[in-house]
């Protein structure tokens, strides 16, 4: 009962702590808007519009049916003409053009001959993005039966036209629900991270442990406050993906923000760790900073944990948000439930207890 | 007579590696008094407290605060002290009321007494009107009263004072004594730190520490009439000259400079010490007024570290340090 009401006293105090740092106010709210729109919009692989230029020295209709059929795939907007191969380069070198066309004179010949492929893209690799677009162009994605005068049936080169439209629709869908965990995995590692540091550096630890305060009500008090704050980053991304990126949520809520809470306590717990080893602020962003990038690299957000070396996946296994990308998208995408997914559901309860019991044992109400 | 005794040390040490901030201190201080510790920045007053405290582990020794063991008794100990840091550690952006209301709460005090002490605190202290007032927002006296407020807030008998007065000014310094003293008619132990004399020449009873070494122990009144000195002041228009004219005489152990007067410590088996320096400035024609005074706190904490630095200290605890 008295541990009780010292745990909810340092809950509210956090909370008016809280409510008067605005800076912090508005990263609750505005981290998982600014990182949902820039990893939904910006980070899209779905590129259109890339400004081309076309030297066609071949000059049949041939070729210039080729042309308009790259124009008619809107990945490429033909801006400019030009004579030679040589101009077409200078155009991309200085950026005035991302993808350029070039046709050579003997482009009907190469066609019925088949031995070598009709046309050339010249490519601005700088951008990874475009290099990936354009390479599934180069696969002739486009419909040739559109373009008369062209026959490439001799010609080298598979058309894998699948690959091209599957990818980009599947980018946002996939992204959203790994965003939730990347961004409850910033933000709520960071909080606690330096929520006990920055006591322990504004000098208000040195009060705080003269009093009967116990160091698990400590704990649990800082972290009461920002469970609810996870959940509401929660809220907004999942409603923002639902709205603006038309993400299906096929399980249920329930499932979905009991697993983020599961996930949020991991977290929290993970920060605490962190602030036990933090001597300052910075050594406690820096930290943070060093558990968030193998997190976002092997947890399967960026790259599919299957194609990882098997080293790489037992240290992915330790993250919490290698489980939580599991949970969340099998229960987002595919409407699995939490109790098909126990395996991962035990995973999140064992760190949050072993991270707990660590940071509540390495916090002494001691100064040395 | 251990039910009179609120702290008692006995060889107590705490090393930080090489540095010996404490080193070796035995005391005994009794209840219902203000205790000072006298000493200059880095003598060990800090780390003194914060071991009798229990935040920190001594190195070797022992220490007995309120009858229990430190550092093994020091949770149960938490309830019976207050602690006023060094540095205001209360919640900056908390008010004044959200600051008292989460330590009452910390500290296991009903609610009901929580509002009773409150409002007894916000009258005694003058904090009425800033209740609503978020601490940043305030003076180094306001907050001065705050942090003792809050310390006091659950009526510990032994209080812990770490150098309150060193954000405020004079005026309030002289309130917030007598609030001490208030306490003190109460019952409470007081165990304060300072670097000003005039404060220290206040408590009941005192300790000099340097260096992390106990220099000297007793009442200021006995410590002042026990002291290995006689004391003379130098009132002269030219200080320069004067303290050149008496620095080399046989028998002085110091001189201070205070504006325009010279503070002289003189060995006490000195003869006639007035015309013995008299004689020295007539002899480099300085025109000055020689007078014998009594020793004060300063004096007795010139002699007490006097031991420890062969070269003259000065005014090694000024009031501006
Ligand atoms: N946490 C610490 N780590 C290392 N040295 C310390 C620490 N705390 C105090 N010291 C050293 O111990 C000595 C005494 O310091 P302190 O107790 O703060 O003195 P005071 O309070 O009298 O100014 C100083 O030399 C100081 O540098
Ligand atoms: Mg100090």
């Amino acid at each position: 009962m008295k541990s009780w009401r010292r745990t909810k006293a340092i809950a509210i105090k956090e909370v008016l702590q809280l409510s008067r740092d605005r800076l912090t106010f508005g990263m609750i709210i505005g981290i998982p808007i600014i990182q949902l729109l820039l990893f939904g919009f910006a980070i899209n692989q779905d590129v259109r519009h890339i400004s081309a230029g076309v030297a066609d020295l071949a000059g049949t209709s041939a070729s210039r049916s080729l042309v308009s059929a790259v124009e008619a795939t809107q990945v490429l907007d033909v801006n400019v003409h030009v004579r030679t191969g040589d101009e077409l380069e200078d155009l991309l070198r200085v950026g005035r053009i991302s993808v350029g066309i070039y046709i050579p004179p003997d482009f009907e010949r190469r066609i019925t001959r088949g031995d070598k492929t009709a046309a050339d893209l010249l490519v601005d690799a700088s951008d990874p993005v475009i290099l990936g677009q354009v390479q599934a162009l180069r696969l002739m994605p486009f419909n040739l039966r559109k373009a008369p005068g062209l026959d490439f049936t001799k010609s080298p080169g598979p058309f894998e036209i699948r690959a091209f439209y599957n990818p980009e629709r599947r980018t946002e869908v996939q992204i959203v629900p790994g965003l939730i965990g990347v961004i409850l995995t910033l933000t709520m590692v960071l909080f606690t991270a330096i929520a006990i540091v920055r006591e322990r550096e504004l000098g208000n630890m040195e009060m705080l442990i003269t009093t009967p305060v116990r160091s698990h009500e400590l704990m649990i008090g800082k972290i009461l406050p920002y469970i609810v704050i996870g959940l509401i980053q929660v809220a907004i991304i999942l409603g923002l993906g639902y709205t603006v990126f038309r993400v299906p949520i096929v399980g249920t809520l329930s499932d979905i923000f009991l697993g983020s809470m599961l996930f949020i306590c991991a977290s929290l717990t993970l920060g605490l760790l962190i602030s036990s080893f933090a001597k300052s602020q910075f050594q406690a962003f820096q930290l943070t900073l060093f558990i968030f990038l193998p997190s976002i690299l092997l947890s399967g957000f960026m790259f599919p944990f299957d194609g990882m070396p098997r080293w790489a996946q037992v240290v992915a296994e330790v993250l919490p948000l290698t489980h939580f990308l599991r949970i969340i998208r099998g229960v987002i995408l595919r409407g699995a439930t939490l109790i098909e997914m126990w395996p991962e559901v035990l995973a999140l309860i064992t760190f949050f207890i072993v991270a707990m019991t660590i940071a509540v044992l390495r916090f002494t109400k001691r100064l040395d | 007579m251990t039910g009179d005794i609120a702290i008692r040390t006995e060889a107590l040490s705490r090393y930080f590696g090489a540095v010996k901030a404490v080193d070796s201190v035995s005391l005994e201080i009794p209840k219902a008094q203000i205790y000072g510790f006298l000493g200059p920045n880095g003598s060990g007053k800090t780390t003194m407290i914060r071991t009798l405290c229990g935040l920190l582990t001594p190195t070797s020794g022992s220490a007995e605060v309120l009858g229990l063991k430190i550092p093994d008794d020091a949770e149960a100990l938490r309830q019976r002290i207050g602690y006023m840091t060094q540095r205001f550690s209360l919640y900056e952006d908390l008010t004044v009321l959200e600051n008292m209301r989460f330590f009452g709460e910390v500290f296991d005090m009903e609610p009901a007494r929580i509002d009773a002490r409150i409002a007894a605190l916000l009258e005694d202290y003058d904090l009425g009107a800033l209740k609503d007032r978020q601490a940043r927002a305030m003076s180094g006296g306001q907050r001065q009263r705050l942090a003792l407020a809050v310390a006091t807030l659950h009526e510990p008998e032994l209080l812990f004072l770490d150098e309150p007065t060193s954000a405020v000014d004079p005026e309030n310094r002289r309130d917030f004594w007598e609030s001490l003293f208030a306490l003190v008619e109460r019952g409470t132990t007081i165990l304060v730190s300072t670097h000003y004399m005039d404060e220290a020449e206040r408590c009941h009873g005192l300790a000099i520490l340097d260096k992390g070494t106990l220099v000297a122990v007793g009442t200021p009144d006995a410590l002042m009439d026990d002291i290995k000195a006689q004391v003379l002041t130098i009132e002269t228009a030219e200080p320069a000259s004067a303290k050149r004219a008496v620095q080399d005489l046989p028998g002085v152990l110091s001189i201070a400079q205070l504006g325009q007067r010279l503070h002289v410590l003189l060995d006490p088996q000195t003869e006639e010490p007035v015309r013995h320096v008299e004689e020295a400035l007539a002899s480099r024609s300085v025109a000055a007024q020689v007078t014998q005074v009594r020793a004060s706190i300063e004096d007795v904490f010139v002699m007490a570290t006097r031991g420890k630095t062969r070269r003259q200290r000065g005014r090694a605890t000024g009031e501006a340090a």
